[in-house]
């Protein structure tokens, strides 16, 4: 198998993963041209997590082939796949809690800046890196608690940083996975306009279970279901695809407002 | 992390540099090497345990290794090879270092409790090299060698104890600046983060069993340091260098020291070589005591001594010493009590199958106890309960007391964040 067009950030093509006796994927084919945002929706248990598992190298696949940027990443590890240009943030904070906010962006850009696993400089002499961190700690809001160990942040702040370790290497491939879970409408609504200031002119992959910021943030829309793409499309189609309002959409969508 | 003040580091120096001064004995000067030799080894275990969460149980394999090849080192310096003395732990070093090429590479392919087992194993495996080996490892009675050999340098012939005091002193000193210096590059970064969060490690770009293996490397190559000045000292090598036991004590004292911070396990190999040296000629039954001593810290102060001092130098700086101290007092004197009646107890304990040649009494703290009566028995035991019981009692004032503390010092900071 080869890439559609080696212009695409992202192509999957025959994906397949089972765990224990599920399928959990059953074959998904998807295109991702560079700069895209996508939207993945689908129910509890469709396979969201398990294809950003499978995108990063955090699973292997049973079966398909993954390109990024028109080079094959399946069978990588996350660590090589990460020094491609791919980064991810997860559905459970996972930060470094006795690091503080600093270093712990400090740490997740140290390699795309070169310093690799270097013993001859010291951390106060890396001027790029120090100041990178502090101008995302600005866009971030939180460079109030720069100090602040990450394990006493409150909740909404750690994901923020969650967010912030994703994009600090600045990957041209942003994979979210739920950046806005457990917070609260209104801390929801602070947090889109910082996903989209931060995602800017990169690719952006991002499952979200809040339809108006899916609609809101998205350029086009994946629906899965069971482990299956059901849709692939802007929007309005999918929201106007009668499929998808049947298996999933219709009820959700009713409760958003857009029935 | 802040970095440490320059003034921390010329107290640092200047007590290497006075501490045999200040303590001229032979006897003290002996304890001062031995301290200098166990603050390289406990900082070099605490870039495992404290740095990168690697609990090991073989760290003596490295030092040890050090040891044999620093003393086969001087006798071929004895037999003519052009090496200064002052090198050899150096050649300690790289023994450690080249050691844990392979064997680290193995260790660190794992973390956690995989990790502590591989390590275990891998001291048992060079443990039951010693006596395949006979002719490296020198069988039951060791290595041995005269540290004056070749030709001395400026006269300084490492003869006299002070002498070799001082290169101890020299080596301490860079090791540790060389180790705190590590602490502050991009890859003693990433061994941090590896110990917190090896997961999202490898999703930034880093290998975190290439952190762990580098890190595992370098501090073998201090440990090896360490044995290669211990050889030197002792001029005797023997197997024990390598033992179980020993990793061990350096897992005890560098939590005892406290792993959290920098400087806890240089408070850690202090309180080693006191234990070591003091404790064991003070009573026959220390080794109890250190396990005692261990658990308790284990259970009540789990940060080490060194997390007891900075919590307690913020109470001090914020003022507020003299509001803890009658509940300090009054749990001090609780804590005598209860330990004069453990003392009792465990002294009788360990004189019990000795009472045969050695008589069935003893004297402690200027009382004669008897193995014999019940009373001498039922007198510790009670004394020991009611330390305890009132140490429980006076505990709860404390734990109050303290909360009371951080609660205020926490309002004087929010009070003067505001604006």
């Amino acid at each position: 198998m080869k890439p559609t067009h080696p212009s695409f950030a992202l192509e999957l093509k025959g994906l397949r993963k089972r765990l224990g006796k599920t399928d959990i994927i059953n074959g998904i084919d998807l295109s991702v041209a560079a700069r895209e945002r996508i939207g993945i929706i689908g129910p509890n248990g469709a396979g969201k997590s398990t294809l950003f598992n499978l995108i990063s190298g955090r699973l292997q696949p049973d079966s398909g082939r993954i390109w990024l940027n028109g080079g094959c990443i399946d069978g990588k590890k996350p660590h090589e796949i990460s020094r491609l240009g791919l980064a991810r943030s997860f559905q459970v904070s996972n930060i470094f809690p006795k690091l503080s906010v600093f270093e712990n962006l400090r740490c997740a850009m140290l390699w795309s800046l070169g310093y690799k696993y270097t013993l001859l400089k010291f951390l106060a002499g890396l001027d790029d890196a120090n100041d990178r961190v502090m101008a995302l700690l600005e866009m971030l809001h939180l460079a109030q608690q720069r100090d602040t160990l990450a394990m006493h942040l409150s909740y909404a702040e750690q994901r923020g940083l969650e967010v912030g370790i994703t994009i600090a290497s600045g990957a041209d491939v942003i994979l979210l996975d739920e950046p806005t879970a457990g917070m609260s409408q209104s801390e929801t609504h602070r947090f889109i306009p910082l996903i989209r200031q931060a995602t800017e002119g990169k690719t952006l992959l991002m499952v979200e279970h809040d339809m108006s910021v899916v609609f809101d943030l998205a350029d086009k829309i994946a629906v899965l279901v069971y482990g299956k793409l059901l849709a692939f499309d802007t929007p309005e189609a999918v929201r106007a695809n009668a499929q998808v309002q049947e298996a999933y959409l219709g009820s959700v969508a009713a409760q958003a407002g857009f029935a | 992390m802040r970095h440490l003040p320059v003034w921390v580091w010329a107290g640092y120096a200047l007590t290497l540099v006075l501490a045999p001064l200040v303590f001229t004995s032979s006897h003290s000067q002996a304890l001062l090497s031995q301290m200098g030799i166990a603050i390289i080894v406990c900082l070099s275990y605490n870039l495992l345990l404290g740095q990168g969460g690697m609990l090991s149980f073989g760290h003596a394999v490295y030092s040890g290794m050090g040891a044999f090849l620093a003393m086969h080192t001087l006798n071929w310096v004895s037999g003519g090879l052009a090496l200064p003395v002052s090198l050899i732990p150096l050649v300690g070093g790289l023994a450690g270092l080249v050691l844990a090429l392979p064997l680290g590479w193995v260790s660190t392919k794992k973390s956690g409790m995989p990790f502590a087992m591989i390590t275990f194993g891998m001291g048992e495996l060079v443990w039951a090299m010693v006596l395949m080996f006979p002719g490296f490892f020198g069988g039951e009675a060791g290595l041995s060698g005269n540290r004056v050999a070749g030709s001395p340098l400026l006269g300084i012939t490492f003869g006299p104890q002070i002498e070799l005091y001082y290169l101890i002193a020299a080596y301490a000193l860079v090791s540790t600046a060389l180790m705190y210096a590590f602490t502050r590059t991009p890859l003693g970064h990433m061994l941090n983060a590896v110990r917190d969060n090896p997961e999202r490690v490898a999703f930034v770009g880093y290998n975190p069993q290439v952190v762990r293996y580098l890190a595992f490397v370098i501090a073998a190559f201090f440990a090896g340091i360490s044995g290669g000045l211990a050889a030197l000292n002792f001029e005797i090598v023997t197997a024990e260098v390598l033992s179980g036991t020993r990793s061990g004590l350096y897992l005890l004292f560098t939590f005892l020291g406290g792993t959290g911070f920098f400087f806890g396990p240089i408070i850690g190999a202090i309180l080693m070589v006191l234990a070591l040296v003091l404790l064991s000629g003070l009573t026959q039954a220390w080794l109890l005591y250190l396990g005692l001593a261990f658990i308790v810290m284990v259970m009540l102060a789990p940060g080490g001594v060194a997390a007891l001092v900075v919590a307690h130098l913020r109470v001090a700086k914020a003022g507020y010493v003299r509001r803890l101290l009658p509940a300090y007092l009054a749990l001090l004197a609780t804590v005598l009590l209860a330990l004069a009646g453990a003392a009792a107890l465990l002294e009788m304990l360990y004189h019990l199958p000795l009472g045969a040649a050695l008589g069935s009494e003893l004297r402690l703290m200027g009382i004669t106890l008897d193995t014999r009566t019940p009373g001498s028995w039922l007198g510790a035991t009670a004394v020991m309960l009611i330390g305890l019981g009132l140490f429980e009692s006076r505990r709860r004032p404390l734990v109050h007391a303290w909360a009371e503390v951080q609660q205020a010092m926490a309002q004087d900071t929010k009070r003067r964040e505001l604006p």
